[in-house]
């Protein structure tokens, strides 16, 4: 979230699209109500499906699942159209009066560069021109027909409301007032905010549904504000902070990026990643990139690591360019045969992962699973799974029980960036201990072997600063939350010049914010953007729990720690104008008082923009100091573009001759069937969770209330469709897709009704992910049997929310 | 409703239900779970409070166990009122926390280990466990290790190892497992941010 849960209260109109947010987010849905009992805040949820969200918006608008950017394309053209954007952002905190390169186009579906085999752009086109001093051209007037304002007016005036009805399926009268209630945020005293959660994410366009709202934002004014943003309704308790930590292919935590084959040097490396500008009022924060990554290489190997040996640079793997190492990509080399042991901690993949037939197949090909958690689920038992002999199972399997959530102490966070510490309240059962531990205590066994019998490329392994036990042995929290945050590694003088003030820490003091990191070795970190969640003589910031709320805007700036430096809301100075007064007076999150900022804490603290020699632009983090409408760096172009899903009722995108997103990577396996525009698999169908249990069901499903209260695996079918195939309510019905197929019960519902798509009726089906074989035995199993291995372009998030299926009576 | 016969929960459990479905709204009328309620309250007033953060959604509402310092055991599991995101209010997820803890017969609590060919787990202590899976890694690693790719670039890496999970873990046991992949060289990290 570019905010937080507590601030959606501060909205005026909340667009819920991709969340259901009622029955997922029950808590974050008593923000989005106290905005309506505060502010008369508008509430739009648009959805596939009528959920309980639904019932308690002021309206309901049915999309089909999968055409998001077409509805969101639309509405940029509406704002353009209509002039409803926020016109002094737009010119000062945005890229819309930078000059697009000439050699940049778009022709049907495609952008400059595209290469059909590889499926992939060469972006070398899709550039701003700078001057002769490097700096970004403008045109203040946005008239220049190459400014980035006029390229995405013509690229989004291809959007009417003819096209874009007759690609969603929802009507032009819906459509209408969606557009003219959400841009009605595009003034200074509004705000709009947008709740999201899997609904966007799980699509081959995923990130490009998000920009596209981005680019909505910046129009109208609603980046970095009160009760505005772009809030991703995230849905595990520490998706943040797993995130954060990047235990991911492409990143090292702190979102610093992964090593690569052809940056054999650490100062390659550091040179690709840390960006440049001429612009001297753009603070491109970036730039310190060096200190943030040599403090996190201090962090892994201490003093191992020196100028000399380039802090341990070469002894971390390096990824292939280009290449992609998601899990879609490891259960497909493993159904290879090429991957030989998997670790499984607290998940069920052969639940939750796409095509999960494929990915049990693929489990039955490992030497050895060990897998981590606080029950037993599908993935830890494949080997007597439906079908699956155990006796021709050579798989050795571990599995290894683990302390719940208030067994240990720890820190978790929230989609709001809130880092919230917990504290254990008992012991686990038995031989149960946190996964934690079980980490130091398998590395430490790892080490102890490579230490006596040597083996290949042990340095990494022998290096690795290992000592977060306490004196008991046990896995000690508090000293990995300290490694995290860092610590000064010899006594370091901090001079602020802006001050004028000097300030001396100590060896083995722990660093009080990122802004004190060194790229000499001075200095570790685990995690910059966690620097400052203690201070420097040792306060632990996370176990904070002050209830003060100085700007009543709900910040509670004492109550636990948010990343970065306890910002509450980020890119906060672009809620004041260039003179750093506040847009919306009513809802002050910061202003400029005499020589500072006051308010939350600001993003950076030179002066606002109007002062041309101190004053920098509010988009620190961003190169050119200014958010992106043109954004050049997603795979599949600078501007979103509606394609239909790798699997959908139509043989050709009504936008353009490009049928799917010309940048996903096609998996060609033998099980990687796909049926597109089939009549065999009429139906489009989605995927979701229910309240009361929670992804693949592998800890709800273990708990009675909330089993007996949804105890088995359903489809809800429209009233029209389940008519015309002849199925009653309650009946047993199967669901096939050309890749598998579950049995469940039919629950005859008006929640899905049928769209008008290209001229003919398409209906959508739906069921929940929640389920799998092992327990309760009957209660059906994994939804994912049917969906594809497929994923996003930029991130290969599978594509769960829109494939094909078939349904029958059973 | 007769707690005992639907076989919710163990006895603590069924005693720490009436506060969690009373956070529901559901109002509790049999003479003895009123009785068990009031023994409850006297027992949650004399008891330790701990506060926790719910591990289902990324909402991060507080709550509050509490642990009877006789026995140690946390016995009941409630909203925390002063939390500033949830004010007390839990999901009905949340509200049912109780049965996560070691009140759930569904709990692992022994080390299992199902050997090649067998239909069966048996039960094994954590030193031979942690020899095993570590001589099991690193074989696999050194027979597979990849030092330059097609080519000819070093790459250091280990691609017949992959690490699934977890975005339901700690902050700190997360970044100790984004490091131990890194030293190990493996390649294949992912966890559930991306499905």
């Amino acid at each position: 979230m570019t905010n937080h849960y507590c601030d959606i209260k501060n909205s005026d109109c909340i667009l819920i699209m991709g969340s259901n947010a009622a029955e997922h987010h029950p808590i974050a849905f008593k923000w989005i109500l106290r905005a309506r009992e505060l502010n008369g805040a508008k509430i739009i949820h648009v959805d596939p499906r009528y959920t309980r969200t639904s019932a308690r918006c002021d309206y309901h608008v049915p999309l089909r699942s999968g055409t998001d950017i077409a509805f969101l394309g639309g509405m940029i053209h509406y704002i353009i159209e209509n002039n409803k954007y926020f016109k002094d952002y737009v010119v000062n905190y945005t890229n819309a009066p930078f000059i697009v390169g000439p050699d940049f186009n778009f022709q049907d579906g495609l952008f400059s560069g595209y290469d059909p085999e590889k499926r992939k752009y060469n972006k070398d086109t899709w550039v701003l021109e700078k001057d002769d001093a490097g700096i970004p051209k403008r045109d203040m007037t946005l008239s220049d027909p190459r400014c980035v304002f006029q390229m995405l007016k013509a690229h989004y005036s291809r959007y009417t409301l003819d096209k874009v009805s007759s690609i969603t399926g929802v009507s032009k009268e819906n459509l209408l007032k969606v557009y003219s209630e959400y841009s009605a945020t595009g003034v200074p005293d509004k705000a709009g905010t947008e709740c999201y959660a899997l609904g966007w994410t799980h699509h081959t366009v995923g990130s490009q549904n998000i920009r596209t709202m981005a680019i909505i934002q910046l129009l109208l004014g609603n980046m970095g504000i009160a009760g505005g943003g772009i809030n991703a309704l995230r849905g595990e308790p520490n998706v943040q902070g797993s995130t954060d930590h990047c235990i991911l292919y492409g990143n090292l935590p702190g979102y610093l990026k992964m090593h690569v084959a052809s940056l054999d040097t650490l100062e390659k490396y550091l040179h690709k990643y840390t960006p440049e500008s001429k612009d001297p009022q753009s603070a491109n924060y970036y730039s310190n990139y060096p200190k943030f990554h040599v403090s996190f290489l201090k962090s892994m190997f201490d003093d191992k690591a020196t100028a000399e040996n380039e802090f341990g640079y070469p002894w971390l793997p390096k990824l292939d360019d280009g290449v992609a190492y998601s899990l879609m990509h490891l259960f497909d080399k493993m159904y290879e045969g090429k991957v030989k042991g998997l670790f499984s901690v607290a998940n069920d993949p052969a639940v939750s992962s796409p095509n999960a037939g494929k990915v049990r197949k693929a489990l039955e090909k490992l030497d050895w699973l060990v897998g981590e958690n606080i029950f037993n689920n599908e993935t830890y038992e494949f080997w007597r799974g439906p079908g699956v002999d155990p006796k021709k199972i050579k798989t050795e399997v571990f599995l290894l029980p683990a302390s719940a959530t208030m067994e240990k102490e720890g820190s978790q966070s929230n989609s709001g960036r809130w880092v919230q510490w917990k504290y254990k309240a008992a012991e686990a059962p038995g031989d149960a201990i946190p996964v934690g531990e079980m980490t130091l205590k398998i590395m430490d066994a790892v080490k102890e072997l490579y230490a006596k019998e040597g083996g290949v490329h042990p340095e990494p392994i022998l290096n690795l600063k290992w000592d977060y036990t306490d004196s008991k042995g046990r896995f000690d929290a508090l000293k990995v939350s300290k490694q995290i945050n860092g610590y000064f590694l010899q006594d370091t003088v901090i001079e602020d010049k802006a001050k004028g003030t000097t300030t001396t820490f100590k060896k083995g003091q722990l660093v009080p914010t990122f802004g004190n990191l060194q790229a000499d070795g001075s200095t570790s970190s685990g995690n910059w953007i966690m620097a400052g969640s203690f201070t420097a003589d040792g306060e632990n910031k996370m176990m904070k729990r002050g209830k003060e709320d100085p700007t009543g805007l709900g910040l509670f700036p004492n109550w636990s720690f948010a990343w970065p430096v306890n910002r509450r809301v980020i890119y906060n100075r672009a809620s004041c104008d260039i003179y750093g007064k506040p847009y919306n007076p009513k809802r002050k999150l910061l202003e400029w008082v005499g020589d500072k900022w006051v308010g939350d804490v600001p993003d950076g603290p030179w002066p606002p923009m109007a002062d041309k020699e101190k004053g920098k632009y509010p988009f620190i983090m961003k190169t050119d100091g200014v958010g992106a409408l043109f954004g050049p760096g997603m795979v599949e172009g600078p501007f979103p573009e509606h394609y239909e899903p790798l699997e959908g009722p139509l043989t050709k995108n009504p936008m353009s001759s490009q049928l799917i997103n010309p940048a996903i990577e096609i998996f060609k396996g033998e099980l990687d069937k796909v049926a597109n525009a089939s009549e065999k698999y009429p139906y489009v169908c989605t995927t979701y969770s229910c309240t009361e249990h929670w992804c693949s069901g592998a800890l709800t499903r273990w708990q009675a209330w909330l089993l007996e209260a949804m105890p088995e695996l359903y489809i809800e079918i429209g009233d029209l469709l389940a008519k015309e195939k002849g199925i009653q309510n309650g009946q047993r019905v199967k669901v096939s897709s050309i890749r598998g197929s579950v049995e469940c019960v039919a629950m005859v519902t008006k929640r899905f009704t049928p769209f008008q798509v290209e001229g003919k009726t398409v209906h959508q089906v739906g069921l929940p992910f929640n389920y799998g074989w092992l327990f309760p035995k009957d209660g059906g199993d994994s939804t994912n049997l049917l969906t594809p291995t497929v994923g996003d372009a930029n991130t290969f998030c599978p594509e769960y929310k829109a494939f094909m299926v078939n349904v029958e009576r059973a | 409703m007769d707690i005992t016969r639907r076989g919710f929960l163990h006895l603590s459990g069924a005693v720490g239900s009436g506060i969690a479905l009373s956070t529901l709204g559901i109002n509790l009328k049999p003479t003895r779970a009123y009785a068990d309620e009031l023994n409850k309250m006297n027992r949650v007033k004399a008891a330790k409070q701990v506060t926790t953060i719910c591990c289902y959604c990324s909402v991060g509402c507080g709550l509050v166990c509490s642990v009877d310092k006789m026995t140690g055991k946390i016995f009941n599991i409630e909203g925390d009122a002063d939390h500033p995101i949830n004010e007390g209010s839990l999901c009905a997820k949340g509200a049912g926390f109780f049965d996560l803890t070691e009140a759930n017969k569904h709990r692992l609590t022994k080390v299992l280990y199902r050997a090649p060919m067998s239909d069966k787990w048996e039960e094994k202590d954590w030193d031979w466990t942690l020899k095993r899976i570590a001589r099991l890694v690193k074989d696999t690693r050194d027979a597979g290790f990849v030092k330059t790719n097609a080519k000819g670039e070093v790459v250091n890496r280990c691609e017949t190892i992959g690490h699934l999970g977890s975005s339901n873990v700690d902050n700190e046991e997360c970044w100790l497992m984004s490091v131990k992949c890194r030293a190990l060289g493996l390649v294949y990290i992912d966890h559930q941010a991306r499905v």
